[in-house]
C-alpha cells in the first residue's frame, strides 16, 4: 500500500513521521510506502483508513499556523502512480480500494498525467480527455497510434502502472561523542578515549563499506574554549591505529590550552581506495604508513621541515617553497649533464672581505678563512625592482687556501658567503 | 649422519654442491656518472654506501647524481639533511625530480637525522634514502651500533642507502665506500680575466668492504651554465 501528500508546507517530514521510505516526486508532491503500517494502526482491515485519518490529523496540526493555504490533500493506493493521481486530483482524503483504481480514477482530467503536447493535442483531437475515455481504448490500437508512451499513459489512467519507489537517502552523518564527568589533561588517557571513538566510527564505516579521508576532532576545554584539529589523509583508509598514532602526534605538536571537559569526533565518509598492484610497478611508501612516517619526523626535526621541495618562478636565489611530499605527476625521463652542486649555508654566513684590485683577496666567514687563490666572476644580478622588495647582487666563485670552493657575493647588506661547491 | 645423506641427496638431486651459506649477490643500481658506475658496478641494494671526502671534493655533487638516476627511474627518494644545505636549484639542473624526493630539514642536528633516517627505512617503499651529514663532524660521534642497526634495517630491502660525511663513520657495515678527493677546477678564461667557474674533476676511490681492490675514476661535474 503507498500513500501520497500533495499540498504545500513540509510534507517530506510529515511522510518521514510515519515511513523511512519516502521519495521526494515533486516539488508539492511525495509519496510514501505505507505496507506494514497496519501492525501500528491496528483495526484489522481498517489500517488504511486509521493511516488516513492519522495522516490527516497530523498534515491539519501543521498547517494551523497557516489558515489561508489549502488543505494537502491524501490519497492511499495499491500502487505509487494511482496514489500520486489521486491525491493531485482528488481533495481531501483518498482511499482507493484495490481492483478498483480504473473506476476511482476515471473522471479526472488527462492533463494531470502530463503527456507530451504533441499527445496531449492528438487525445484532444480524438475527443479524449478523462482518465476513463483513455483508459477504454484497445491497448494494442495505442501502441499502434501512440506507441510506448501512449501505452504508458493507459496503464497510469487504469491505476494499472507498477513500480518501485525512489526514497531520499537521509545524509549519512559519522560523528561521535564523549561528555567527561572529570576534565582529562593529559595525552594518555585521552588517548583511550579517542581509541573508543575511532573505533566505533570504522566499524559504522566498515558496515557501509566506506573508509575516510578526513578526520575532524573538536575538544571542548574546561575555559569553554574549543581546541579543533583536522587531520586530511591522501587516500581513503580505516586503519585505526595509524589514526590514533596521527592524532597522538598532532596533540602533542598542538597540545589543548586547558583540561578537556567533552570530546566530539567526525569522519568524512568516502568511498575506499581501490587499487590493483602489478608485478612490475615500482615500490612506493604506503599512503598512510607513509603520512605516519612523516608525522614522527615532523615531531623530531618540526613541522613544514620535510616535504618535496618546490622551486619558485622566479630568479632571485634559494627562492622555493616546501609541499606535501607524495603528490608525483607522471614525468618524462631526460638525461643531464653532470652537475656541480652548490650546499647553500641557511642562512648566509656575513663575512669580511679584504679587496686587492676590486676583487676578493681575503675572506673571513663564520667557519670560513682563508686567502682567495683562485677566483671567477663577478657575476652581477637583479631582480624583482619593479617590487618592494627588490635584490640585487654581485657574485664570486673562489677557491680558498683553506682548499674548498666558494660562492661568495655582495649585496646592498654587504659580503655574505652564500654556499661551498661540493 | 643422515644430515650428510641428506645433503648427499639433494646434491645428487640438484646436479651440484648445495652451497646454502653464500648470499646471492645484491642487485645493483645505476649511480647516473659512468664513469662511478663503470668502477664499482653500481650501488647495492639492500646496502650502505658511504660517500666521504673533505669540503668541495664532488660528494654532494655525486649525491645528487645518484638522486636523479633514481627519480629518474621513478623511483621515490629521500634525503636527510642533517645541515640544512640542500640546493633545490642545483639539483632541478642536473635533472633531481623534485616531486620524487622527500627532503627532510634537520636544522644542523646529526641525531634528529639519524632518526629521521632509521624511520624512513623502517617505513619502506623508497627506492633510495640518502643521509647526507656533510660538513659536520657530529658524524663522528654516531656509534657503531647506529650504523648496525642501519645496515640491518636496510637489510633484505630494495632500498639503497646512501650517507656523505666528511670521513667514513660506518666502517664495516658500508657495503661500498666512495672517497672523493678534488682534482682540479677548471675557470672559463685566463687568471686577472672576468671569468666563470666551468667545472670541477673528481677523483674518487671506491673500495667494497672486507679488503675488496680498490679502483680508481676521475668524473668531471660541470658548472651550471650563468
Amino acid at each position: 500500500m503507498f500513500a501520497s501528500l500533495h499540498g504545500k508546507g513540509n510534507l517530506t517530514a510529515l511522510a518521514f513521521e510515519f515511513s523511512p521510505t519516502v521519495e521526494q516526486t515533486a516539488a508539492d508532491t511525495v509519496t510514501l510506502d505505507a505496507a506494514g503500517l497496519g501492525r501500528l494502526f491496528g483495526r484489522g482491515d481498517l489500517w488504511v483508513q486509521d493511516v488516513a485519518a492519522a495522516m490527516a490529523r497530523r498534515a491539519a496540526e501543521l498547517q494551523t499556523g497557516a489558515p489561508s493555504e489549502p488543505a494537502i490533500a491524501i490519497a492511499m493506493a495499491s500502487n505509487p502512480d494511482a496514489a500520486i493521481c489521486a491525491a493531485r486530483g482528488f481533495p481531501g482524503v483518498s482511499i482507493i480500494p484495490h481492483g478498483d483504481e480504473a473506476k476511482f480514477l476515471g473522471p479526472l482530467p488527462l492533463a494531470l498525467l502530463a503527456p507530451s503536447p504533441e499527445l496531449q493535442e492528438t487525445l484532444e483531437r480524438w475527443g479524449i480527455r478523462r482518465f476513463q475515455d483513455l483508459a477504454a481504448l484497445p491497448p494494442l490500437g495505442i501502441a499502434e497510434r501512440l506507441g510506448s508512451e501512449g501505452l504508458r499513459l493507459r496503464e497510469l489512467a487504469r491505476g494499472e502502472a507498477e513500480r518501485k519507489l525512489v526514497p531520499i537517502e537521509d545524509p549519512l552523518h559519522f560523528e561521535d561523542d564523549i561528555e567527561l564527568e572529570h576534565p582529562v589533561e593529559l595525552l594518555e588517557p585521552l588517548a583511550f578515549l579517542l581509541a573508543r571513538l575511532l573505533n566505533g566510527l570504522a566499524t559504522r564505516l566498515a558496515t557501509r563499506a566506506l573508509a575516510t579521508d578526513e578526520l575532524r576532532l573538536r575538544l571542548k576545554l574546561e575555559n569553554r574554549a574549543t581546541h579543533e584539529r583536522t587531520l586530511r589523509l591522501p587516500v581513503p583508509s580505516l586503519d585505526t591505529k595509524a589514526f590514533l598514532k596521527l592524532l597522538q602526534l598532532d596533540l602533542t605538536a598542538h597540545p589543548p590550552a586547558a583540561p578537556i571537559v567533552h570530546v566530539w569526533m567526525g569522519v568524512n565518509p568516502v568511498k575506499p581506495q581501490a587499487a590493483q598492484s602489478g608485478l612490475f610497478l615500482l615500490a612506493a611508501p604506503e599512503p598512510v604508513k607513509l603520512e605516519l612516517t612523516l608525522a614522527r619526523i615532523q615531531a623530531i626535526v618540526g613541522e613544514g621541515r620535510a616535504g618535496s621541495p618546490e622551486p619558485i618562478d622566479t630568479h632571485r636565489p634559494d627562492a622555493f617553497r616546501m609541499t606535501d611530499f607524495g603528490r608525483a605527476r607522471p614525468g618524462k625521463a631526460c638525461t643531464y649533464p653532470t652537475r656541480l652542486a652548490l650546499r647553500i649555508f641557511r642562512p648566509p654566513r656575513a663575512a669580511r672581505v679584504a679587496l686587492a684590485s676590486g676583487q676578493p683577496s681575503f675572506v673571513e666567514a663564520g667557519g670560513i678563512r682563508g686567502k682567495v687563490v683562485d677566483l671567477g666572476g663577478p657575476w652581477r644580478t637583479s631582480g624583482d625592482w619593479w617590487t618592494t622588495d627588490p635584490w640585487s647582487r654581485d657574485e664570486w666563485d673562489i677557491a680558498l687556501s683553506d682548499g674548498a670552493l666558494y660562492r661568495l657575493y655582495c649585496g646592498p647588506k654587504g659580503w655574505f658567503v652564500e654556499g661551498s661547491y661540493d | 649422519m643422515q644430515a650428510a645423506v641428506l645433503q648427499n641427496q639433494f646434491e645428487s638431486l640438484l646436479g651440484g654442491p648445495l652451497d646454502w651459506q653464500s648470499r646471492p649477490a645484491p642487485e645493483r643500481v645505476r649511480t647516473g656518472v659512468s664513469e662511478v658506475d663503470s668502477a664499482t658496478g653500481g650501488l647495492p641494494r639492500g646496502g650502505l654506501t658511504e660517500i666521504f671526502g673533505p669540503p668541495s671534493s664532488g660528494r654532494t655533487s655525486l649525491l645528487v647524481a645518484i638522486l636523479a638516476e633514481a627519480t629518474a627511474r621513478d623511483e621515490f627518494c629521500a634525503l636527510v639533511d642533517a645541515e640544512d644545505t640542500f640546493d633545490p636549484g642545483s639539483a632541478t639542473a642536473a635533472g633531481v625530480r623534485l616531486d620524487r624526493l622527500l627532503w627532510v630539514r634537520c636544522g644542523h642536528s646529526a641525531e634528529h637525522a639519524l632518526q629521521a633516517g632509521d624511520l624512513l627505512i623502517q617505513g619502506g617503499g623508497f627506492g633510495l634514502v640518502a643521509m647526507d651529514f656533510g660538513d659536520t663532524t657530529a658524524a663522528r660521534r654516531i656509534s657503531l651500533t647506529s650504523w648496525f642497526r642501519l645496515r640491518r634495517a636496510v637489510e633484505n630491502t630494495p632500498t639503497v642507502l646512501v650517507t656523505v660525511a666528511l670521513e667514513s663513520n660506518a666502517k664495516t657495515c658500508a657495503s661500498l665506500m666512495l672517497e672523493c678527493r678534488r682534482e682540479r677546477i677548471a675557470w672559463s678564461g685566463a687568471r686577472n680575466t672576468a671569468r666563470l667557474l666551468r667545472s670541477m674533476v673528481v677523483r674518487i676511490d671506491s673500495h667494497r668492504a672486507r679488503r675488496a681492490p680498490r679502483t680508481v675514476c676521475s668524473p668531471v661535474f660541470t658548472a651550471k651554465a650563468i
